[in-house]
């Protein structure tokens, strides 16, 4: 789904100040109904972590945290049952998960005699259960699963769609008998940067409207949306440093990109939004 | 001077013997004894001739050739005007006319009272022309065109100044006091036409690239002896800068002459300094009158005399006595092409006839003189321009006056038009890659720690980033590199800690440098004239490149002139501004170090080896691979060579020699102790001796250009300017006999030698004045019959992309054709060269004993090709059967060290001791083993290198020949690979076997167990399971949904929950797209979804309204996640979680609390084996712990007390708990 920078502002335009529920997601669905539920899923997350990203800082003042934490004790106190945090979370625009880190963190201050170190509070946020207090428990949990976002089991889905899609592309790669050498092996080989695939024999995609094609020597998977903030933050910590050492390449961004984007083509960086079909190999055979 | 020329003129001496005089100093036998003692009463003059004879003709041609030919991006107009432009085309100067000459009228006048000043002083009067130009912001110029310059030669700064370059000066302030553009109010303004006799017009490179060079003080020859010198020179009593022969001074004609001169100048100008003529006709003005006089054979003026000039010219550029030929050829079409004739005195036009043939009228009288001397030296030196390109020659064969006074010229310069063939091509490769990361010399092993590791990855992206951003914004106006990227440059350089690094760095640096400059593509620049360079940019679509066209167009005027400054054109820009801005010594230091290895390297390369010339069409084949492997290591090597000679020379370079002779002597101390960067004197002899002076000097050239104002005058470097003046006297083009050098290659070297003798820094009295010290040049050649030197190595495309102002000659004739830009695309300029020299034998060159010499001798008298195939095939088996000997053997002994580490772990315990004693240990068990390396090597060179060698010869090579060849392979691969085995076996073993043990060793570590031993998909598995993301996801939002909060109108239908758990089968049946981390999710969210069903927390949807499901459902359901648990999850599944207070705990909010799904769920947990009954007793047990409402405590107890109660779990006592199902009462009361 390659979209322009008009129709991608007027997607994030509508995001603004959405919080991350499964209600939100819905109507978005319902407002672009055009467009792919995983784009609208990924562009959203983007939008959502820009925000957060900006406002982070505010939320983490000890006075925020303070009355963040007051607001909970009394929200538990007059119903334990009730979404306490996870309505917390919205009122003051903040991602439940991560208000339910806040909460998490003030509370085990109060009661244990160390400070809580990250992975234990990871830990706990992955498995509430082992949070000592039921009540803290079943808000934290409530807030993970409805948190759209951010938390553990978010981060787990989008690390299963990357995955995922990184095993798409081996099996098109095999399919089309392009011989290459995964991230694993250069690892092992010693690359500082390791691309998801390097060619072992480059090949040139052809674009229709382009006389000339474009070389690849490798291909990088991105399972979400390339929009500007991300592919500048991608070319300068990774697809520029593929250029680098291997030479120009192509970057697959699987729910889409922002057609602007795609600028760096005659310098060597090409994006897709799917595995190209024109492919010449080196013995000019079309794959 | 005078009297020689004088005498020639007579015909007292004959145009041979006065050549033979000049070249030599000795007498010769063939001299007539009455020549001989008209010429030996002026031999202290004999050094002066020439110089003399160049700046005789520049003086006598000035009228004709004031302003040059136009150029398009000369601007017409009045020469006051022009100096004081801001924005006047930068190159367009009128490229030409370059810089002999003599004084000023200022300096002249000063010369008649001070004859007896020093020749070639170079102190300069206040005179005209004090304005600079051409300075660039790039590092080097800085300083270089400051405001004073004492040290710079009067005639330099004169050229700088003329109105004939007015790009010059443009960025000056105008001078208020320069009476040239200022003159006094009345006066006529001085056309550019005028009479100003400033003839030194400098093609004046002012652009970036142009760095290096003050702006246009490329000299060619001395002035004449008389420029005055008020004060001492400091060369005076330098080896470079001998006062003038005593004899000279008192040389009557020489004051004669120079008086005439001067008294014809005053006649022209009322002032010395504002030459305009009052006597003279109205100056033609040179815009509204571009045509050019028509020139007519029969109006020559004294035929005679001109001849005579004209064969003395000749014979001393075919002598090679003068500095540069091109320079001369470009005066020549100068006055070929001359427009008109500026008049000045009507006598002047008018031959005097009472000494016809004297030297007091002027040489040049009219158009027709200057074309008929013109054509009368191009006919003497047809051999030279028949190896210009296709372009010039037509331009020549078409250029009408040169039919009309040569027909016979014309004719063999169509013939040669004609003939010139396009053969050869340089096949460069694209430029502009990045250099690719090889793990061999790139990867950790390389590097000291993790860090100079990771900082190395992140200095290589920033190099390029500063690349790329170079690329994009280095032609924008206002950008500039020290403030666009200098502190970016400076903070990467600062991680470049450790020595290690560094050399990492430079490695990058220099791989990049050569990549993207090599090629003349990179360069940036014009190299071959316009048309291919407009035609390749056409083809591209990058908007820099469009706006470099756009440039092109606009002011089409681009390589400088016929003798341009070393400049940094293109990305070699990007390469030296990095290196200013980096100002890291140690970087520095490195690069030098490593440029010099590369130089030394490539200028031993084996070059092409004689090949018998009758097999035309295959060896036509290999000789285009020759060249282009010649053509590609001489590219390279010039481009090292200049960047090693900036590097060097850099700490030294200002923009003055020094100002006082005390200041220079003490310099000169202090630099003769430092031993140069690169020892290039012993290069350069050695590639004498092997007759590689072809490949050698270019580089040599390229390296000494950059060289500061001390360098020259250094013993060291004055000894290789004495060995390079005597290489360019002997490269007497007409010589072509047996063992000679190839035409192309004498004319490469003739026009790079002739360039450095223009470079700024080189003195420039130096190209005459050294002479007998020849001895010192003690070059036996006689060793070799035939190097590279004698092959026909150099092609014209390599000449012209080495030396690019060639082209000058060919934009000079094609301004004459048109008067604008009418150059028509499409010059071939590859003529291939006729000559091939007979083959001598090439002696051994090394001495490694006999089989080497035998080796070389087998390769004598085969192709070449045969023997860089043996040296391929055994290059590559050596490097294979290294990698061969790691994959089997080393990998064997890594395998055995892995199997003994594994006892060793089972003797030891888990923790198997001290890893490193434990690598001890295995490598004394293992090491020894590697001799056996050597034989098994051996075995494969045996085995791989003969069939190589087979594949790659031609069929009918002869069966002796081809065994000798396989042999020398295999005993050539077979030395290499051994040499590094025994050297590096030891170390390779260890290395492998310490990554084996640490590997074992973390295999050992926690992780191990999760990783396990896992299944894969069944073989007829089509991967078309759902994905886990999607699965997850999905699993997500029912239990937010079950959580809540949610809308009363939201809910699951059991269709989906049903469909869920089946799709959760099917995706841990098939493995394809399932990770660790995400199958651990899943089932870690299904035992959430048991724990939602078992406490009926899932609001279901049906009619009428979301509500909780039926028992049966649900239990449905459970027996679903339960086969799943047991026979498809292969992550460990936190069914314990099941019994954890929280999900237990929501029992505690359904009312009426229903426990029999929660011990139907526990007994068939411990029925299937999932968990134990101890576990879940555990489990039981820690609840009770826990917090509970009363109530709730309670029934946690029966519970615990009925699963207790129950010890073996028969099917039939399930069904009766079933029974109870509802009743709460029920359950308790039958425990």
């Amino acid at each position: 789904m390659i979209l322009t920078k008009a129709q991608y502002d007027e997607i994030a335009q509508c995001l603004v100040s959405v919080p991350p529920t499964r209600q939100s997601l819905r109507k978005l669905k319902q407002r672009f109904p055009s467009q792919s539920q995983a784009t609208l899923l990924s562009i959203f997350s983007q939008e959502y972590q820009k925000h957060i990203k900006r406002t982070h800082a505010k939320h983490h003042t000890s006075e925020a945290i303070e009355s963040y934490y007051q607001r909970y004790l009394n929200g538990v106190g007059r119903n334990g049952a009730a979404p306490v945090l996870l309505e917390l979370a919205n009122e003051v625009d903040y991602a439940p998960s991560l208000m339910a880190r806040i909460i998490l963190e003030r509370f085990l201050q109060e009661h244990e005699e160390t400070p809580p170190s990250k992975s234990v509070i990871n830990s706990m946020l992955r498995d509430p259960s082992q949070i000592p207090d039921g009540v803290l428990a079943n808000q934290v949990y409530q807030c993970i699963v409805n948190d759209c976002c951010y938390g553990p089991l978010v981060d787990c889905i989008k690390h299963a769609i990357g995955h995922e899609h990184e095993v798409l592309l081996r099996d098109m790669l095999l399919e089309k008998n392009l011989s290459f050498l995964d991230e694993d092996q250069l690892r092992a080989k010693g690359y500082d940067k390791t691309p998801d695939f390097i060619l072992q024999v480059p090949v040139v995609m052809l674009c229709p409207l382009a006389v000339e094609g474009h070389i690849i020597h490798w291909i990088e998977s991105k399972a979400s949306f390339g929009d500007e903030c991300s592919h500048h933050a991608y070319l300068h910590d990774q697809f520029w440093s593929y250029w680098n050492r291997f030479g120009p390449g192509l970057v697959i961004y699987w729910y889409g990109f922002i057609q602007e984007l795609d600028c760096n083509r005659e310098r060597g960086i090409l994006l897709k939004a799917c595995f190209p079909t024109d492919i010449v190999t080196l013995c000019h055979s079309v794959a | 001077m005078a009297a020689v020329l004088e005498s020639l003129l007579r015909e007292e001496v004959s145009v041979a013997a006065a050549v033979r005089w000049i070249a030599r100093s000795a007498q010769s036998s063939e001299d007539d004894p009455g020549e001989a003692a008209a010429l030996s009463s002026l031999r202290p003059l004999r050094k002066e001739f020439v110089p003399f004879l160049l700046n005789f003709l520049r003086e006598q041609s000035s009228r004709v050739l004031p302003q040059g030919p136009p150029t398009p991006a000369k601007a017409p107009g009045s020469s006051a005007a022009l100096p004081g432009r801001p924005g006047g085309p930068p190159r367009g100067g009128r490229g030409a006319r370059s810089q002999l000459f003599p004084p000023t009228e200022l300096s002249s006048a000063a010369a008649a009272e001070a004859p007896s000043a020093r020749r070639g002083g170079r102190r300069r009067g206040p005179g005209p022309g004090r304005e600079r130009g051409g300075r660039g912001p790039g590092g080097l110029e800085e300083g270089v065109g400051g405001e004073s310059q004492p040290w710079t030669g009067g005639r330099r700064s004169r050229g700088a100044g003329s109105p004939g370059s007015p790009s010059l000066v443009r960025s000056d302030p105008p001078n208020l006091s320069n009476l040239e553009e200022f003159p006094p109010v009345g006066s006529v303004p001085p056309g550019p036409a005028g009479t100003k006799p400033s003839r030194r017009i400098n093609p004046t490179p002012v652009s970036e690239e142009r760095s290096l060079s003050k702006p246009k003080t490329c000299f060619t020859s001395p002035p004449i002896n008389c420029v005055p010198s008020s004060q001492p020179s400091v060369l005076d009593t330098s080896p470079w800068g001998h006062g003038l022969p005593p004899g000279c001074r008192s040389l009557q004609e020489e004051r004669e002459m120079l008086r005439k001169e001067r008294s014809k100048q005053l006649q022209q100008s009322p002032s010395t300094t504002c030459p305009t003529s009052e006597l003279g006709p109205p100056l033609p003005s040179w815009s509204g009158n571009l045509t050019a006089e028509s020139a007519d054979p029969a109006r020559v003026s004294s035929r005679q005399r001109l001849e005579l000039i004209a064969l003395v010219y000749s014979s001393c550029i075919a002598e090679n006595l003068v500095p540069n030929l091109f320079l001369e050829l470009f005066f020549v079409l100068q006055l070929l092409t001359a427009r008109r004739m500026v008049a000045t005195k009507d006598g002047d036009l008018e031959p005097s006839p009472g000494a016809p043939d004297s030297l007091e009228s002027p040489l040049f009288q009219s158009v027709h003189d200057c074309v008929f001397f013109a054509v009368q030296v191009l006919e003497r030196q047809f051999q030279v321009l028949s190896y210009l390109d296709k372009g010039t020659l037509k331009l020549l064969a078409e250029n009408e006056r040169l039919l009309c006074f040569s027909p016979a010229l014309q004719g063999r310069l169509r013939a040669a038009y004609e003939g010139s063939v396009a053969k050869v091509s340089l096949a460069m490769p694209p430029s502009a890659q990045a250099v690719s990361f090889q793990p061999e010399t790139d990867n950790r092993a390389n590097f000291s720690s993790d860090r100079a590791f990771h900082t190395f990855k992140k200095q290589r992206d920033v190099f390029f980033e500063v690349l790329r951003e170079w690329e994009d914004r280095h032609e924008e106006p206002g950008w500039d590199f020290e403030k666009g990227l200098g502190s970016r440059i400076r903070a990467m350089m600062g991680q470049l800690s450790a020595a290690c690094s560094h050399s990492h760095f430079v490695r990058l640096f220099q791989k990049q440098l050569l990549q993207m400059c090599q090629s003349p593509g990179g360069t940036g620049g014009t190299v071959l004239g316009e048309a291919p360079d407009v035609l390749s940019m056409l083809g591209a679509d990058k908007l820099g490149r469009l706006r470099r066209l756009q440039e092109r167009l606009v002011a089409p005027q681009s390589s400088g002139g016929p003798c341009p400054p070393p400049t940094f054109p293109g990305c070699q820009g990007f390469f030296r501004d990095f290196i200013l801005s980096a100002s890291s010594f140690q970087f520095n230091q490195h690069l030098m170090d490593s440029l010099s290895l590369k130089i030394r390297e490539l200028n031993s390369l084996a070059l092409p080896q004689p090949e018998p010339s009758d097999e035309d069409g295959e060896s036509d084949v290999d000789w285009q691979g020759e060249r282009r492997q010649f053509a590609m290591v001489l590219l390279s090597l010039r481009l090292l060579a200049k960047f090693l000679g900036f590097v060097a020379f850099l700490p030294y370079r200002g923009p003055e020699p020094p100002p006082t002779r005390e200041l220079q002597d003490s310099i000169l101390a202090l630099r003769s102790q430092v031993p140069p960067a690169l020892d290039v004197r012993a290069l350069l002899q050695q590639g004498l001796r092997a007759r590689r002076a072809v490949l050698t000097v270019p580089w040599l050239v390229e390296f000494l250009s950059l060289a500061d104002h001390i360098v020259p005058l250094l013993d060291y470097y004055r000894s290789i300017f004495s060995v390079l003046l005597h290489l360019h006297r002997s490269l007497v083009l007409s010589k072509e006999s047996e063992g000679e050098m190839c035409f192309l290659n004498k004319l490469l070297l003739l026009a790079v030698l002739g360039w450095l003798f223009q470079i700024p820094t080189v003195p420039e009295d130096l190209f005459f004045l050294e002479e007998g010290q020849l001895d010192a040049l003690e070059v036996d050649t006689v060793a070799s019959e035939l190097g590279l030197d004698g092959m026909p190595v150099v092609d014209q495309h390599l000449l012209y992309t080495c030396c690019p102002y060639i082209g000058e000659l060919r934009k000079l004739l094609a301004s004459w054709v048109s008067g604008s830009s009418a150059r028509s695309g499409g010059f071939v300029r590859k003529i291939t060269p006729t000559t091939t020299t007979g083959l001598g034998a090439q002696p051994p060159r090394t001495s490694q004993g006999l089989q080497a010499q035998l080796a070389q001798a087998f390769f004598h008298n085969q192709p070449p090709s045969l023997r860089r195939t043996v040296e391929f095939v055994a290059e590559r088996i050596g490097s294979n059967c290294v990698k061969h000997i790691k994959a089997t053997l080393v990998a064997d002994l890594v395998r055995q060290a892995e199997s003994l580490l594994q006892e060793q772990l089972v003797t030891q315990g888990q923790d198997g001791g001290d890893p490193a004693q434990l690598l001890e240990i295995l490598c004394s068990q293992l090491c020894p083993h590697g001799a056996q390396a050597l034989t098994q090597g051996r075995e494969f060179c045996q085995k791989k290198s003969p069939g190589a060698v087979r594949a790659l010869l031609p069929e009918e090579t002869p069966a002796a020949v081809l065994s000798s060849a396989e042999n020398i392979a295999v005993g050539l691969a077979t030395e290499k690979a051994c040499t590094w085995l025994s050297a590096n076996i030891t170390a390779l073993i260890r290395r492998e076997v310490k990554a084996a043990v640490s590997r074992t060793l973390r295999a050992q570590g926690p992780e191990a167990a999760a990783r396990g031993e896992r299944r894969g998909c069944s073989r007829a598995c089509e991967h078309h399971a759902p994905l886990p993301s999607h699965l997850i996801s999905e699993i997500k939002d029912v239990l937010s949904l079950a959580v809540g909060p949610r809308d009363p109108e939201e809910g699951v239908s059991l269709d989906h929950l049903e469909q869920l758990l089946g799709q959760l089968g099917q995706t841990l049946q098939c493995r394809q797209f399932l990770c660790p981390p995400a199958e651990q999710h899943l089932a870690k969210c299904s035992v959430d979804l048991a724990s939602l069903l078992v406490a009926d927390h899932i609001p279901v949807l049906g009619p009428p309204s979301p509500r909780g499901l039926e028992r049966g459902q649900a239990r449905r359901l459970l027996h679903v996640l339960l086969s799943l648990w047991k026979d498809d999850f292969q992550v460990p599944v936190p069914l314990q979680l099941l019994l954890s207070p929280r999900n237990v705990g929501l029992l505690a909010d359904t009312r009426p609390r229903e426990w029999d799904l929660l011990l139907f769920l526990l007994r068939e947990l411990v029925e299937k084996g999932l968990m134990g009954r101890t576990e879940i007793e555990a489990c039981l047990g820690s609840l009770r712990d826990a917090q509970w409402p009363k109530d709730f405590s309670e029934e946690l107890a029966t519970l615990f007390r009925l699963f207790l109660a129950e010890p073996h779990m028969p099917e039939p006592q399930l069904r009766a708990c079933e029974l109870v199902q509802t009743n709460r009462g029920t359950v308790l009361a039958q425990s």
